[in-house]
């Protein structure tokens, strides 16, 4: 009944392919966004900067691993280290260019990890499945380790971390070091995650992302088909990266205001993949869902925990909010292997025809 | 010109001019292969039987060695933690195979994948919690493990070898002989090569799924077990040992996922390449390349050889 498109006639084409062809979910979109931009401005600055901002920035990385993983079917473990090259670029960028607008130096930061993920998915060419694995892998120790070594990369400054300067744009607004607000960084991590999205969209449903999707579904197919694997498996890996590059700056820059080389490690790689298979390989809307599931519950864990009236040190927490977070992992692969994002649309089906399911 | 010198020449004068120094390198190599090459095992083992790539082996590493200073630290003889912890790696497989794998037949890879890694989390958090995250000491001379070393006169210098090594490559070497003869020459044996090749078709022909993954998962468990006794008698028994499941993991690329004997020579290769590349070469760029040398060396055999060393073929319908 709630979601029943009987009625909804399209007339061209253009109505036709549009983005979200189906009122309701024009209607949920036009809701979720009117929630994302009101919301804040009655959130407090700890829910803004410990819970909104993150959560848009490991949806975005999501997003991007979701290119690579979900759509065009190489596995890679190296995000955390792609978000490094972009976070390092956009370090060294804004400090060569200090005047200009940080966002521009976000956004163009991402070129650089594209660049870096071409290299490193040279070998996917010839590697496949899991076995590919071990370059993504490569990729992450090897960058990790010139994020150390690589004094240049970092300004030589003694700490070996990078330190967030402050940063002003848009008619004299602080957007990014100590004294930024959460809520403009909010907005601005919300523009740019949303336009984002936005192009992927875009470029999935178009011409490159159907033929990564051939790639992922059998690659010997698609390529007696036409598809040039070359091209076809090198520009996810562009895109991938730029992505998770422009996710690493906003980290950085919008989220950390530090970071030295761990804050790219090989855990916020898996913690990505996570979020991806959770909410659902191949699917957008999942990215969101799995980055909420996998940064949000545990912070909710370490804030009700203790204040259910249990006195538990904070360690316990840290361990049983592990435990339950491994344990929903499993449970959730066994319950619905196509994450979260399959039983949102099982819920649709259920809500286009209730209440009589079998009329 | 200088810096091809550097790379190309000054490394093998200098192996040649100090060799009682090279064979140390070569032998510290040697043994960090071995250990690289058990935990490689434990990963084959479920490989070959499942085609689960088993990334809580690092996790169960830990736990089993964990459990077994945890238990002696109980007041139990060494022995008796020693067989109470092959009792507790068989209860953890039958959990997991009850309640994880169980459920999880003919699912693709990357989601059996993902399992393991979800109940690599869970055991962390279950094993930080049950026994905290302190280092332990493990009890290496309670289980009548040698502990000395003995320095050898060779070619002009001293070669000192641990026994505690030694006794590791012998454990290795046996273990690895009677998985060869379990796999080949029993019937289990031919029963877990079937599950490999393929579930349904295993299950067609009345072998019980369940039975052989928990056999499975049990020797798994073993194998950590004598890993992490290994490897914890070089160092302390910290959860710091579970990174070793992302060395072992250009082995086993190295060696092809469902070669034993590949996870040996690759262990070693991956040793020894390691080491020669951190003291040789790694000052030349600054040193800590072991991070990831093992990565680009598993790498550039892969270039040549897509399936790993000793790996089936892969041949490719559309």
């Amino acid at each position: 009944m709630f979601y029943r498109e009987a009625g909804q006639f399209k007339t061209t084409y253009e109505a036709d392919q549009a983005i979200f062809p189906i009122l309701q979910d024009r209607m949920g979109i036009a809701v979720i966004m009117v929630l994302a931009l009101v919301i804040p401005l009655f959130a407090t600055d700890f829910v803004l900067a410990s819970i909104m901002i993150p959560f848009l920035i490991f949806a975005l990385a999501t997003v991007g691993l979701n290119v690579l993983t979900g759509y065009a079917g190489q596995l890679s473990l190296g995000t955390g280290a792609f978000m490094g090259v972009g976070a390092y670029a956009c370090y060294k960028l804004t400090t060569i260019f200090p005047d200009m607008n940080i966002v521009v130096m976000v956004l163009l930061s991402g070129i650089f990890s594209a660049g870096i993920g071409i290299v490193f998915g040279l070998p996917s060419l010839r590697i496949k499945g899991l076995y590919l694995a071990v370059t993504t892998l490569a990729a992450q120790f090897f960058l990790e380790w010139c994020f150390i070594r690589i004094p240049w990369l970092y300004n030589y400054n003694n700490s070996g971390a990078i330190e967030v300067p402050e940063r002003t744009g848009f008619g004299g607004m602080v957007l990014a070091g100590p004294a930024s607000p959460p809520i403009t960084r909010y907005y601005v991590v919300l523009a740019i995650v949303v336009a984002i999205t936005f192009l992927v969209k875009n470029v999935i449903r178009g011409r490159i992302g159907r033929t990564w999707m051939m790639i992922r579904d059998m690659d010997i197919a698609a390529e007696l088909m036409g598809v040039r694997p070359l091209f076809a498996k090198l520009s996810a890996f562009a895109v991938s990266s730029y992505i998770c590059g422009v996710a690493g700056a906003m980290l950085v820059f919008f989220w950390l205001g530090a970071a030295e080389p761990s804050s790219f490690s090989i855990t916020v790689s898996f913690q990505i993949l996570f979020m991806a298979i959770l909410g659902g390989l191949g699917s957008l809307i999942g990215c969101f869902y799995g980055a909420a599931f996998i940064w949000i519950l545990p912070v909710l864990l370490r804030t009700l925990l203790p204040s259910m009236g249990l006195d538990i040190a904070s360690e316990t927490v840290e361990h049983v909010s592990r435990m339950v977070i491994g344990a929903l992992i499993i449970f959730f692969l066994i319950v619905e292997p196509h994450g979260l994002a399959r039983l949102w649309q099982i819920g649709k089906e259920k809500l286009r025809v209730w209440p009589f399911p079998y009329a | 010109m200088d810096i091809l010198y550097q790379v190309f020449i000054d490394p093998f004068v200098q192996m040649v001019e100090l060799p009682d120094f090279f064979l140390q390198v070569l032998w510290e190599g040697f043994v960090s292969g071995v250990l690289y090459a058990l935990i490689a095992l434990g990963f084959v083992l479920i490989f070959k039987a499942s085609g689960v790539f088993n990334f809580a082996q690092g996790i169960m590493v830990v736990f089993a060695a964990l459990s077994l200073v945890g238990l002696y630290a109980l007041g139990l003889p060494a022995y008796v933690a020693l067989i109470a912890t092959v009792g507790i790696m068989g209860i953890l497989a039958y959990t997991v195979e009850r309640t994880i794998f169980h459920h999880l037949v003919n699912q693709p890879d990357i989601i059996l994948l993902m399992a393991t890694i979800g109940l690599t989390y869970f055991l962390v958090g279950f094993g930080e919690f049950v026994f905290g995250g302190d280092p332990k000491v493990m009890i290496t001379e309670e289980l009548g493990l040698p502990t000395g070393s003995t320095a050898f006169d060779v070619l002009g210098g001293l070669v000192i070898l641990q026994h505690i090594d030694i006794a590791a490559a012998v454990i290795a070497i046996i273990m690895v002989a009677c998985l060869a003869v379990f796999f080949n020459k029993t019937r289990i044996g031919r029963a877990l090569r079937a599950v490999a090749d393929d579930h349904q078709a295993a299950l067609s022909v009345g072998i019980s799924l369940d039975q052989i993954w928990m056999i499975v998962w049990f020797a798994a468990g073993i194998v950590a077990l004598a890993t992490g006794i290994m490897w914890g008698a070089r160092s302390d028994v910290s959860f710091a040992l579970e990174i070793i499941a992302f060395k072992a993991l250009p082995v086993l690329i190295l060696g092809g996922f469902t070669s034993i004997p590949g996870a040996i020579v690759g262990g070693l290769i991956i040793g020894i390449g390691e080491k020669l590349g951190e003291i040789y070469w790694g000052p030349l760029v600054g040193g800590g390349i072991e991070s990831w040398l093992a990565y680009v060396i598993a790498l550039v055999f892969l270039l040549f050889r897509p399936q790993g060393l000793f790996g089936e073929k892969i041949i490719e319908r559309v």
